[in-house]
Parts: C-alpha cells; sequence; structure tokens
C-alpha cells in the first residue's frame, strides 16, 4: 500500500439530541492511499455521509484523529480548515449544490477566488476545467438550464479547481439517469487514472463495484473493507 | 508584493461589490422597498435642513441689516381705548418717543456712543406723473453708518445741510428705480406735496425677505424709504401730523418715530438695552414706544434653529433607525434564504470572514443606495422649493455627505448581526437546508 493520504484513527463521532446520544461512527480506523478509488457503502443510516463529512474536513471528529496529508485535522482552528476545503479537497453532492444565481464559469470560479486567484487566472484555469469536462459551449448559462449529468459535470470542474488531493463525492449518481450516471463515472475513472484520490459514498452495488476498493459500514462501524485485485 | 496583495484585495472587493450588486438586483422591488426607510430619512432632513438654512439665513440677514450694535426704539400708538374716552374731533393724540427720551439716555446711560433720531412719514413721492407709495424719513447725516445702509451712489446729506434745512434727498434703491426707470436720478427732483427735493444720493438695496421676523409692521423693507435731513422734516411737517382715517381728520403729534441707540462695547448690548427700557418705562406713562435689540431677536433665532436642530436630528435619527431596521430584517431573509449557499462557499474554501464581507457588502450597498437616493432627492427638492415658493434654501456640503456616510454606516450596523448569523452557521448543517 502507498504512503497513506487519509488516516482515520479510532474516530468517533456523536451527536446529541436531548438526552439521546446518538453515535454515528463508533471507532472507525481507516487508511487510504494516495491515487485509490474507495467506494464506501452500506445501509442507511450507517454514518456515511457522516464520514465524508469528516473526510472533507467539514466537521470534525467528537474523538479519535483524523490525518489528513499527515496533519491532523483536530488541531485546525476554522479557517485552516477553510483553507484545507478550498486548496486540497473537491467535494460532489448529489444534489450538485451549483450556486444559481451565478453561470457555469462562475460556479467552476467560485473556489479559486478563496484561493486568492486573480481574475484572469481563476477564468483561465476555469476554462480549461470547463473543456475537461466537456462543458465549454455552455460557459454563460445558468445552472437551471442544463440537465441534470451536466451540472453534474460543472460540480466536477468545480471540484478538480481546488486541484486536490482527494476528490469526496456523495451518492454523485443519485439523481442521475443510468446513461448520464455512466458518463459522470467514467470522468470518474478517467480523474483516478490521471492520479486523482477518489472515495465515493454510493447505495448502488454496480458503482461500487467501478472503484478498486469497497469499504462497507454498518452501524457506525467498518463492516468490511475489499481490495479488487487489479 | 504588497502592490500585488493591494491589487488582490481590491480586485476580490471589486468581485464582491458586483456579486451584492447583482443579487440585490435579482430582488429589485424587494431591495427598492428596503431602502425606502434609508431614501425618505435622508431626502427629508436634507432638505428640511436646506430649508431651516435659508430662512434663518434671511432672517440673520435682516437682523444684521439691523445692526448687531444697535438698540432700535419706535414710537408705537397706545392701545384704542385711551382716546375714545376723548371723541372730539379736534383732539390731537399725543404719543411717541421725545426728544427729552434722547437727552435723557445720553444723560444717564454710559456706553452709548450715537443715537439716531428719526421721523417717519408716510406719503407719495412724485416724479411728474411716476408715483411711489414712501415712508419719509427725516434724520441725522450719520444714519447710514448706524444702520448698514449704505449709498450706492451720490452722497448723503450732511450737516451743512441739515442746519439749512435744505430740501434734499436721498432715495432707497427700489425707489429711485421706480421713480426713475429711464434717467439717472442724481441731480433730478422729486415732489411731496408742494415741496421740491433734490436727488443726491442712491441707497444700496436691502437684502430683500419675505417676512419680517422682528415682529414689526416691517418697516425697514416692505416699504421703500426716503431719507431727508430732520430739520427739513420738522420745518416742513412741524409737529402735528394729519392723518386721513375713515371720513374723519385724525391728528397725532409724534416727535420722533424711531431712534436708534448704538451701543460702544458690542459685549454691552444686552445691559444697556435693559437700562434704555428702565429709562423708558419710568418716563412714559403709557406704552407708547417699543424696544427691538436686534442682537436679542439674534439670539432668539439662534436658539430656535438650535431646537429645530434637535428636532431634525431626532427625525433623522429615528428614520434610520426603522431604516436600518428593515434592511437587518430583509437581510435576515436573505440569509435565511440563501443558507443552502452558504454551505456550498464553505465547502469550496470561504472562510468565516469572507462570509461575512459578503452579506456585509450587499447591507451596505442597500443602504447606501438609499442614502444615495436620499441625498439626490433631498438635494433637488429644496431646488424645486426655491424655484416655485421662492423661499431661500442653503445646502451646506456637509450634510449630503454625512447623511450618506451615515446611511452607509447603517448598513453596517444593521447588517452586522445578519452576516454573523450567515458566517457562523455549520457547514454541514447549512449543506443540508432544503
Ligand atoms: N446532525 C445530526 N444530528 C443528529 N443525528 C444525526 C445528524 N446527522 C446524522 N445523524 C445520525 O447519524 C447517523 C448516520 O447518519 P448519516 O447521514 O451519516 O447516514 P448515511 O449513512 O449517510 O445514510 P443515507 O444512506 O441514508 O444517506 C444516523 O442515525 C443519523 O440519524
Ligand atoms: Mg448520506
Amino acid at each position: 500500500m502507498p504512503q497513506p493520504i487519509v488516516s482515520l484513527q479510532e474516530v468517533r463521532r456523536s451527536y446529541k439530541m436531548g438526552d439521546v446520544v446518538v453515535e454515528a461512527l463508533r471507532g472507525l480506523s481507516l487508511d487510504i492511499g494516495a491515487g485509490e478509488y474507495v467506494a464506501i457503502m452500506g445501509p442507511s443510516g450507517c454514518g456515511k455521509s457522516t464520514l465524508l463529512n469528516l473526510l472533507g474536513c467539514l466537521d470534525r471528529p467528537t474523538s479519535g484523529h483524523y490525518l489528513l496529508g499527515g496533519t491532523d485535522i483536530s488541531s485546525l482552528d476554522d479557517d485552516e480548515l477553510s483553507d484545507i476545503r478550498g486548496r486540497r479537497l473537491g467535494f460532489i453532492f448529489q444534489s450538485y449544490n451549483l450556486i444559481q444565481q451565478l453561470n457555469i464559469l462562475e460556479n467552476i470560479e467560485v473556489p479559486l477566488f478563496y484561493q486568492g486567484r486573480s481574475e484572469e487566472e481563476a477564468r483561465a484555469i476555469a476554462i480549461g476545467l470547463a473543456k475537461r469536462v466537456g462543458l465549454e459551449r455552455r460557459l454563460d448559462h445558468k445552472p437551471f438550464e442544463l440537465s441534470g449529468g451536466q451540472q453534474q459535470r460543472v460540480a466536477i470542474a468545480r471540484a478538480l479547481a481546488s486541484d486536490p488531493l482527494v476528490i469526496l463525492a456523495d451518492e454523485a449518481t443519485g439523481n442521475l439517469d443510468s446513461t448520464s450516471g455512466r458518463e459522470i463515472l467514467s470522468l470518474f475513472d478517467e480523474l483516478n487514472q490521471a492520479g486523482k484520490t477518489l472515495i465515493m459514498v454510493t447505495h448502488d452495488a454496480s458503482v461500487g463495484e467501478r472503484a478498486q476498493r469497497v469499504v462497507r459500514l454498518s452501524d457506525g462501524q467498518l463492516e468490511s473493507d475489499k481490495r479488487r485485485s487489479a | 508584493m504588497t502592490a500585488r496583495l493591494q491589487s488582490l484585495f481590491s480586485s476580490r472587493l471589486k468581485r464582491s461589490i458586483r456579486l451584492g450588486l447583482r443579487s440585490l438586483w435579482l430582488h429589485r422591488l424587494r431591495s427598492l422597498l428596503t431602502m425606502l426607510g434609508i431614501v425618505f430619512g435622508v431626502c427629508s432632513v436634507i432638505a428640511m435642513l436646506a430649508i431651516g438654512e435659508g430662512a434663518s439665513f434671511e432672517a440673520q440677514e435682516q437682523i444684521k441689516n439691523l445692526g448687531s450694535q444697535n438698540i432700535i426704539l419706535r414710537s408705537v400708538k397706545p392701545p384704542e381705548d385711551q382716546k375714545v374716552s376723548n371723541n372730539q374731533n379736534n383732539f390731537t393724540l399725543d404719543y411717541g418717543l421725545k426728544y427729552e427720551d434722547i437727552s435723557r439716555i445720553q444723560a444717564t446711560i454710559p456706553g452709548v456712543t450715537t443715537i439716531v433720531p428719526a421721523r417717519v412719514m408716510r406719503e407719495y413721492v412724485w416724479n411728474i406723473t411716476l408715483r411711489v407709495d414712501a415712508e419719509v424719513v427725516g434724520t441725522v447725516s450719520w444714519y447710514p453708518a448706524m444702520r448698514n445702509h449704505r449709498v450706492a451712489s451720490g452722497r448723503f446729506f450732511t450737516e451743512t445741510d441739515q442746519l439749512a434745512a435744505e430740501n434734499v434727498c436721498a432715495l432707497g434703491a427700489e425707489m429711485a428705480q421706480r421713480l426713475f426707470p429711464m434717467e439717472e436720478p442724481l441731480g433730478k427732483t422729486v415732489r411731496i406735496g408742494e415741496q421740491y427735493y433734490r436727488v443726491i444720493g442712491v441707497m444700496e438695496a436691502l437684502t430683500k425677505a419675505k417676512t419680517d421676523d422682528t415682529g414689526q409692521s416691517s418697516t425697514q423693507q416692505a416699504v421703500d424709504r426716503m431719507f431727508i435731513p430732520l430739520e427739513t422734516a420738522k420745518r416742513r411737517y412741524g409737529e402735528v401730523l394729519f392723518k386721513r382715517r375713515s371720513g374723519s381728520f385724525e391728528r397725532e403729534r409724534v416727535a420722533l418715530h424711531e431712534v436708534t441707540v448704538k451701543v460702544e462695547d458690542p459685549e454691552q448690548v444686552v445691559a444697556v438695552s435693559l437700562a434704555v427700557k428702565d429709562l423708558m418705562e419710568r418716563n412714559h406713562k403709557k406704552k407708547d414706544y417699543d424696544v427691538v435689540v436686534p442682537l436679542e431677536l439674534l439670539r432668539q433665532k439662534e436658539k430656535t434653529k438650535r431646537i429645530f436642530n434637535i428636532v431634525l436630528g431626532s427625525i433623522a435619527a429615528i428614520s434610520l433607525l426603522v431604516g436600518g431596521i428593515g434592511i437587518m430584517n430583509i437581510m435576515l431573509a436573505n440569509v435565511t434564504e440563501r443558507t443552502r449557499e452558504i454551505g456550498i462557499r464553505r465547502a469550496l474554501g470561504a472562510k468565516r470572514k469572507d462570509i461575512v464581507t459578503q452579506f456585509l457588502i450587499e447591507a451596505v450597498l442597500l443602504s447606501g443606495a438609499g442614502g444615495a437616493l436620499g441625498v439626490l432627492l433631498g438635494v433637488a427638492i429644496p431646488f424645486v422649493v426655491s424655484s416655485f415658493a421662492g423661499m431661500k434654501t442653503i445646502i451646506t456640503p456637509l450634510s449630503p455627505i454625512a447623511a450618506f456616510t451615515i446611511s452607509a454606516l447603517v448598513g453596517v450596523i444593521f447588517g452586522l448581526y445578519p452576516a454573523l448569523r450567515a458566517a457562523k452557521m455549520d457547514p454541514v448543517e447549512a449543506l443540508r437546508h432544503e
């Protein structure tokens, strides 16, 4: 196994709901190496999204350690976490989560501006990424003028804008028909071949099969961790 | 390096402003309605301030014309009931300021430099066929210096004219214009009754005012004045004046109509005026005179203006408060509506301060646009008022600048809470928001 880029050590995440404490993750340990393509699967409510939010530095573990590229996340403050999200992580959501007021090009530019890039730089990078996902002709369209598959491709371009160490996808194909789902998945394959680390959450076994490694969760704990022989 | 940072910062700011304008434009009607509170507040304050400033400027000019170091005594006809008991036809009403009053003031009150006595007669003044209804003022040669009413051309009469009781006169600017519309009045003669007077001077025009705030039946401005030597007036008119009044003649004996007392030390004006009032009270059984102290009027005006400004300030504060609350309300709604967007931006690397800036800029744009609109209207209204109602208005340059700055500040103050609330959101929660 290559040098782990993501390393979870005995991670717990619990939510307090009044008097009740819900334990979404219960002592999870997991290493993911650079360039891996991992699918996270499991029944509804087993803690997949919770895990992904932690991996994405949107959330912090209640206890345990999360090392991203060797840095312990729990020691970082909010600004530093924001910086990590903007520079080392890329998010792809089930519902695309594009900003409706902005056109395609501007949506792709959003993370670039938070990285502090100049107008011209951002424009050039965003146009390049739009080409890469095959949307260079739609730059000035608004998200609602595009199909679901196209919107998800915009989201992928946006995720790539931060030149991330890890791309995190939560049910990226969940809202798509099988054809556009396949398109997105082949884009993922391409990215992985280009060396990107990919972690995706899915329900769909056929989607999970595309990954080299399938991690199954059950009730906040690791159930199985299978690697496909190449 | 710093230059690059600076340009980066300013381009970031520009982008945020563009973004803010866009989202305000997206909800045009809502933004406009929200701005209205600020618009009306700012506009009404600037307009009212300009009108008030104009009015008080006019009043002050008028008072200055009377002379701030002067105390003006005027003869006033005592209340009617005095006369009714003596309702004979040949009764002569005897009242007003006397020559003794002058000598008494001079003898007993220190700090008085000059005294200008004046007799005032209402007469028609003729130039062949042109006629003007004017006050003929018999006075002394130093009247112009005392009353800040200078001679524009020619000269005022001198002591020599006075002693010789010459028939010479100086005309008020307006009546000179009306009597001699086409020709140079100097050297010409005007007629009053059977007497002819040679015009030796024309006075400067006085600043016109609509209302006379001295409370007097505007003797100085409403009617043009023609000045003749006091000696001449005494000889031509005598002590007794005839007035035709509803069929019957009325005779009045008034020695002096107006006496202007100049106080040497500007600090002593009020004290001297009190002494004068006291002296007059002791020597006149009836209240047949009136004392006007321009400085006192000025002080009073200033006080009224201060009160006016306080009231205006409160109105401004209240309307800005209401406007600010409106902005806060709309920004809170805005933040709630855009929870998802906030979550997305946070996931894409936005720091808390980026979110704060974004919403704060929007709030400031809202209030600043309201302020700018209010300033435009507030400057336009006095302009319209002065061109249609003929009122003088003065816009001090500070008032629009202050109004705009304060309204922008209102955006910061009332936008801060919603913006902080937006920034404080948990990214995960925000992303889950429908
Ligand atoms: N904000 C929260 N407050 C309270 N409980 C929560 C919160 N978020 C998640 N949970 C609980 O944590 C557990 C795991 O939730 P999670 O969203 O990670 O499930 P999941 O595996 O993504 O499910 P699904 O496949 O349906 O999306 C669930 O029991 C859920 O109720
Ligand atoms: Mg989930």
